[in-house]
């Protein structure tokens, strides 16, 4: 127990917590939105955001930006960022697809119990994951190292780089749009209509299949962007990168509130912070058991998460 | 396509379904004898040669002994998990937190490289008889911990109890692991306690000569270990049968089907829940007690997530609900990658040990799409379901 560590450098455990939730928020939504509209874990959505790195640096490597290559100019920085951000969200609104296409739309007309579920998107799981693996013989890359973190502000001893900034505002700004997108577009209506009632949604002429579509490819357009932040944050990845921190990010989701859009944010957040805390008093050998116990006893005093589930019942 | 090959794997199903109806037609005493003979096949079949059969079945580049003792193994979790999942309907994610509690138990108590070695308790364990001893300690255990984790969680419905074990059985991973004081972390506990007794000089042939003498439960063969297991299996089985067939089973069944209309009913959901994760969770304790013997070491690398998702994906897979359904499902996930190690079929050679995980992650989608019951789903008649047909026969005989 480190308490005087903890109390010491509360601020920085605390900004180092935000960053890493704000990426479990970004994966978080994935989960979210599936769960809000279909009542299921798309356990698969972790390979979603782990094709996302992979598709980042692919996409550097490609235009001449590998481990080798000289440090970019400002102007070439931001270019970088932004095809990663669009090699990303492609490549993971990709995955998405395909894992719903494959795996839950020729079960969807069974019916079955929702265990079933579960169990193909464990599969589509394993699948991505071996290819991955044999595709990249299941070594460590590395990425170019494009945003040098720098000092920006300080504030009770605690430095906050300008990659945390990056991090923090971009995924609030994903999460803000996303939030707009449901709560004000024709489209975005559709989807909380049908996680409000999908037979009278069908009914008033929001073509079922099509919804779902949309949200894994929205869950995998903030995959994506989760995967640039975490290669910028990281800097490499492995094949087995999304499985723990597709973990997490479900417990985050659950955590707010599984089916709620600012569930996922708070839940991400908070999961980050509670991570890093736990990392300062008990040790980093610990850090994966206090999120998990967190979980566990928020859970026994509010079975729903913290925000409860509200898709459906966001205002119309 | 697709469509037509559904409709050849229903022909199937109904075929399959058709002839259990006729095995049940078979008078009792055939089925005893039919069922003795295959048990007897069963212990049997890592020392004998059966013609076809063999090229086909035996692994190649694993000990065939040891998969088939593994796979006998997660045959009792599947069991165990089944009556959590298949009865009960509980979606518990994180039931490996058991099988480790299991073993951790043998392994503290009955091992002189444990922390708890020189208490008073722990020395009594490790004696010829440790082993035994522990499995009993090991069962209570897992109950209580079963209990435990039951007590809060159980208020918990669906996807969240899921979460919440899932933590669970991380908690206990991590725990394991960085514990240092009570299971040594990383370094793992060795030198655990196992049965004791040589291999005696009976059935030549089918025991190795150099076998005699040799300890039986020692390092030479996985044989005895197997055989202990299948035993395991036979004792699970039955009693989970009898319990389902029992008025627990019976209010299990009810408060997966619709847990408020059980609770009107008069069923106490929250006492047969917690029945049915401590009975699961005794189970789940008896594999990790046979699997730290045979190990003799453990360290808490056995423990991660994907090896309690893929319990739970034995149990769905089989047929929830259905014990030959859960048996075959276990034997699908652990014997099928072993096997597809390596090929070598009737003269030609594949080496697909770097493929096995991919076709088994394609072997479940396409069993779940094709058969969203499990390969052998649990049949209820569709006039009767199985709550009235147990009420029928109640005041029938009364």
């Amino acid at each position: 127990m480190h308490f005087q560590y903890w109390l010491d450098n509360f601020w920085s455990l605390s900004v180092g917590g935000l960053t890493q939730g704000a990426i479990y928020a970004l994966v978080a939504l994935g989960y979210t939105l599936v769960y809000g509209v279909l009542r299921l874990i798309n356990f698969a959505h972790s390979e979603v955001f782990m094709t996302g790195t992979f598709a980042v640096i692919t996409v550097w490597n490609l235009v001449g930006y590998d481990l080798n290559a000289g440090r970019p100019g400002t102007g070439m920085v931001i270019a970088l960022l932004v095809l990663g951000l669009v090699a990303a969200s492609l490549t993971s609104a990709g995955t998405a697809l395909l894992v719903e296409r494959v795996a839950y739309r020729p079960l969807r007309r069974k019916n079955p119990p929702s265990l079933v579920f579960l169990i193909t998107a464990i599969g589509a799981s394993v699948v991505l994951l071996e290819t991955m693996g044999l595709l990249t013989e299941r070594k460590l890359k590395g990425a170019i190292t494009l945003v040098q973190p720098k000092e920006v502000f300080s504030f009770f001893g605690a430095t906050v780089d300008n990659v945390q900034i990056i991090i923090i505002v971009s995924a609030i700004v994903m999460m803000f749009g996303l939030e707009q997108f449901i709560n004000r577009t024709r489209l975005g209506r559709g989807v909380r209509a049908v996680a409000q009632n999908p037979d009278a949604a069908a009914l008033m002429g929001v073509n079922r299949d099509r919804v779902i579509m949309l949200i894994f490819m929205i869950g995998g357009l903030m995959a994506g962007g989760a995967a640039l932040l975490h290669i910028v944050k990281v800097g490499s990845t492995q094949y087995d990168v999304g499985f723990i921190l597709g973990v997490k990010a479900f417990a985050a989701a659950v955590l707010g509130g599984i089916g709620n859009l600012r569930g996922a944010l708070l839940g991400g957040l908070l999961l980050g912070l509670v991570e890093n805390w736990g990392a300062g008093v008990f040790g980093s050998e610990w850090m994966n058991v206090v999120p998990f116990a967190c979980l566990v006893l928020i859970l026994m005093f509010r079975p729903t998460g913290l925000l409860g589930e509200s898709l459906g019942r966001a205002r119309a | 396509m697709i469509g037509k090959l559904q409709k050849a794997d229903d022909r199937r199903l109904s075929i399959l379904a058709g002839m259990g109806d006729r095995w049940r037609a078979v008078p009792k005493a055939w089925r005893v004898a039919v069922g003795c003979a295959f048990v007897l096949l069963l212990f049997a079949l890592p020392r004998i040669y059966i013609p076809g059969v063999d090229e086909i079945i035996r692994t190649t580049k694993t000990d065939f002994t040891t998969v088939l003792f593994l796979v006998a193994m997660y045959v009792v979790v599947a069991v165990g998990l089944n009556v959590v999942i298949g009865l009960a309907g509980l979606l518990d994610l994180g039931y490996i937190g058991f099988f480790a509690v299991g073993a951790y138990t043998v392994a503290l108590f009955g091992s002189p490289d444990s922390p708890l070695h020189g208490s008073k308790l722990a020395t009594f364990m490790h004696t010829p008889y440790g082993w035994l001893l522990c499995v009993p300690l090991a069962v209570a255990v897992t109950m209580l911990s079963g209990v435990l984790l039951g007590w809060p969680t159980l208020r918990v419905r669906g996807d969240y109890l899921a979460i919440v074990t899932l933590g669970f059985g991380e908690i206990v991973r991590l725990v394991a692991q960085n514990a240092n004081g009570l299971t040594n972390g990383q370094r793992g506990i060795s030198d655990i306690a196992h049965p004791g007794g040589t291999w005696p000089n009976l059935l030549p042939g089918f025991i190795d000569e150099n076998w005699v003498g040799l300890p039986m439960f020692g390092s030479a063969t996985s044989l005895a270990w197997y055989w202990l297991a299948l035993v395991c299996v036979i004792v699970c089985m039955f009693a989970s049968r009898r319990l389902e067939r029992s008025r627990v089973g019976r209010a299990w069944v009810a408060i997966r089907e619709d847990e408020d209309a059980a609770e009107i009913m008069g069923v106490q959901a929250f006492k047969f829940k917690l029945w049915a994760f401590a009975f699961g969770a005794a189970l789940g304790g008896l594999a990790g007690a046979l699997y730290a013997g045979k190990q003799q070491f453990m360290g808490s690398n056995s423990f991660d997530l994907i090896t309690s998702i893929l319990f739970v994906a034995m149990v769905v897979v089989g047929g929830a609900g259905n014990l030959a359904g859960v048996t075959v499902g276990a034997i699908l996930v652990w014997y099928l990658p072993e096997r597809l190690r390596g090929i070598d079929f009737f003269g030609i050679e594949l080496n697909t040990g770097e493929y096995r995980l991919l076709t088994f992650g394609l072997a479940l989608i396409v069993i779940m799409t094709f058969r969203p019951k499990g390969l052998l789903p649990k049949r209820y008649r569709s006039s009767q379901p199985p709550l009235v047909e147990a009420h029928v026969a109640e005041e029938a005989s009364a």
